[in-house]
């Protein structure tokens, strides 16, 4: 029942988007608002002509006409082919980021040094943009693969994606870590248990309710990073590549940049349905959330 | 009980035992000066105001702090080792139970940590189930429990590597009374069945004549034992004594033990 209602509620959400640009399309001025003397005028409602705004029906039909004409397959096809792609590479980039994540998460939580030395340097490492990251980890990759190393360009996507998956995690286990309570941690030391089995027995399962959330993040984080380092680095089959070559073409082909659009998001939705499906294998982790 | 072995070592022993903490305001004496004999088999209430020491003199038999002074052993070892031996086993106010696990794996949590084997694990926890009466939610998780049966599971759990001193901290305080006595006469019952000494904190002046062989009072600024009170009542803790004169008096006496003086009654004001 509840279950339903949320549904019901996406639907209302995804159709009032739909009203609101079909509206808008409908209302706003075909050539946008503008103000401001000539020369420099500031655009302030965007424009509404077919070129800027293609109807929802458009990007529909787009999507099931042959990619760039002739017997090419449907953009959907070619934007699914982009979409499984890139979700690969971001998904090697989220495993990356979980497991340098819980890494020094457990570091953190082991020790008060690393936690001193390490905290300001994580959230510092988010503030650096990934633009002019991208291009640093992709040099750093070809003058390995040149050293005689083997460095796939998608792999600096996957590295670049992980940049930003390995944060929340970092941040969201060593807060779960951390919740259990002090009878619990007596507890463990009455048993003269160690580290290891503390960490095995008691912090990490009580960790999982934090971990969920993180892992869900570090999964639209990955998304969001593979898409943009492929954009920044130029590396060709995926979802980010192809958003900006059917964007070049607009002008053109104004429907088109919708299909590779609708597929990052897709893309997001099904990275995070699969951490979902991770946390109901958890149930049992997240007992305690109903009790307490 | 082991009245009869003179040779009997004693369950714990404490003499000139002092404990200071540290705190912002400069150190903080929670604990000074104390001397106590727990015999094997012995069941010693803790009692006194908030603040008297009684739980850090438990954390220290424990081990789950350091005394700052004074010698303590348990079985005759320091307190350390007879904690990394298992010698005892703990239960809180708060059950503490671990919310993942169900009641079987909750109890058997101990045995796991210091790999017992399987079989041998199933077979103690059937046990220790029956012992508290929860043979038949072996499998429901803590949350589909009252307060009162998961402290029933975490005393099972405390018993669960066949210690032979319990430690208990205010483990029925946050139980409503019809529970509290219901899991008073278990414990009784418990504590003669398995032979383990006990020494059991309360605030409740009660409590602690209807169990206890001895209660000690405690008094606060700094923690000292001020007084230990004898309880004549060994193989006859059933509802009736609740009842009996006897048991009132000796409420009376522990009552002036942690007043100091003799209490004045209203009337005689």
């Amino acid at each position: 029942m509840r279950r339903w209602r949320a549904a019901g509620w996406g639907a209302v959400g995804i159709l009032v988007l739909a009203a609101a640009w079909e509206l808008y399309k409908l209302l706003g001025p075909a050539q946008g608002l503008v103000v401001g003397a000539e020369g420099s005028e500031f655009l302030l409602l965007p424009r509404t002509h077919d070129r800027a705004m293609p109807h929802l029906w458009e990007m529909g039909a787009r999507l099931l006409a042959p990619t760039s004409g002739g017997d090419t397959p449907p953009l959907i096809v070619t934007v699914a082919g982009a979409a499984v792609t890139t979700l690969g590479t971001a998904a090697v980039g989220w495993l990356l980021g979980v497991l340098v994540g819980g890494l020094l998460a457990m570091l953190m939580q082991r020790s008060r040094l690393a936690e001193l030395g390490l905290l300001p340097w994580i959230v510092v490492s988010q503030t650096v943009p990934l633009i002019a990251f991208a291009p640093v980890v992709n040099s750093i990759g070809t003058q390995l693969e040149r050293g005689g190393g083997v460095w796939p360009q998608w792999f600096s996507v996957a590295v670049i994606a992980s940049y930003l998956a390995f944060f929340p995690v970092a941040i969201g286990l060593l807060q779960g870590l951390r919740s259990p309570d002090a009878i619990h941690r007596d507890l463990m030391r009455s048993y003269a248990a160690g580290y290891w089995q503390t960490l095995i027995r008691l912090r990490l399962p009580a960790a999982v309710p934090h971990l969920l959330p993180a892992l869900r993040l570090a999964a639209a984080n990955a998304v969001l990073g593979a898409v943009v380092a492929e954009v920044s680095i130029g590396l060709r089959g995926g979802i980010g590549r192809m958003l900006i070559q059917l964007a070049g073409q607009a002008s053109s082909d104004p429907a088109a940049p919708w299909g590779p659009t609708f597929g990052a998001i897709a893309l997001g939705l099904v990275a995070a349905g699969s951490v979902a499906l991770l946390a109901l294998g958890l149930k049992n982790y997240r007992r305690g959330e109903e009790t307490v | 009980m082991e009245h009869g072995r003179a040779d009997a070592v004693h369950a714990v022993e404490a003499s000139g035992v002092g404990k200071v903490f540290a705190g912002r305001a400069g150190e903080v004496v929670a604990l000074t000066d104390v001397d106590l004999t727990v015999r094997a088999g012995e069941f010693v209430s803790l009692i006194g105001p908030s603040g008297c020491g009684k739980s850090t003199l438990l954390r220290l038999i424990a081990d789950l702090d350091g005394a700052s002074s004074g010698a303590l052993t348990v079985f005759g070892k320091p307190a350390h080792q007879a904690r990394l031996d298992q010698d005892y086993g703990i239960a809180f106010q708060q059950a503490g139970l671990l919310p993942w696990r169900t009641v079987a794996e909750n109890i058997a949590l101990p045995l796991e940590l210091h790999r017992v084997g399987r079989e041998q694990r199933r077979a103690r926890v059937a046990e220790l189930a029956e012992l508290v009466h929860l043979g038949d939610f072996v499998d429901r998780h803590p949350d589909q429990l009252s307060g009162g049966m998961q402290q029933r599971v975490a005393i099972a759990r405390a018993l669960a590597a066949s210690p032979k001193l319990l430690l208990m901290d205010e483990p029925f305080g946050a139980l409503d009374e019809m529970t509290r006595e219901y899991l008073q006469s278990e414990l009784t019952r418990i504590a003669a069945e398995t032979g383990a000494a006990v020494v059991f904190v309360t605030h409740s002046i009660p409590e602690a004549v209807f169990l206890s062989d001895r209660v000690v009072v405690m008094s606060p600024r700094p923690g000292r034992i001020t007084d230990i009170v004898e309880m004549p009542f060994a193989g006859e803790r059933d509802e009736a004594l609740r009842e009996s004169p006897a048991y009132f008096e000796r409420v009376t006496a522990v009552r002036e033990a942690l007043h100091g003086a003799p209490v004045e009654r209203a009337n005689e004001r």
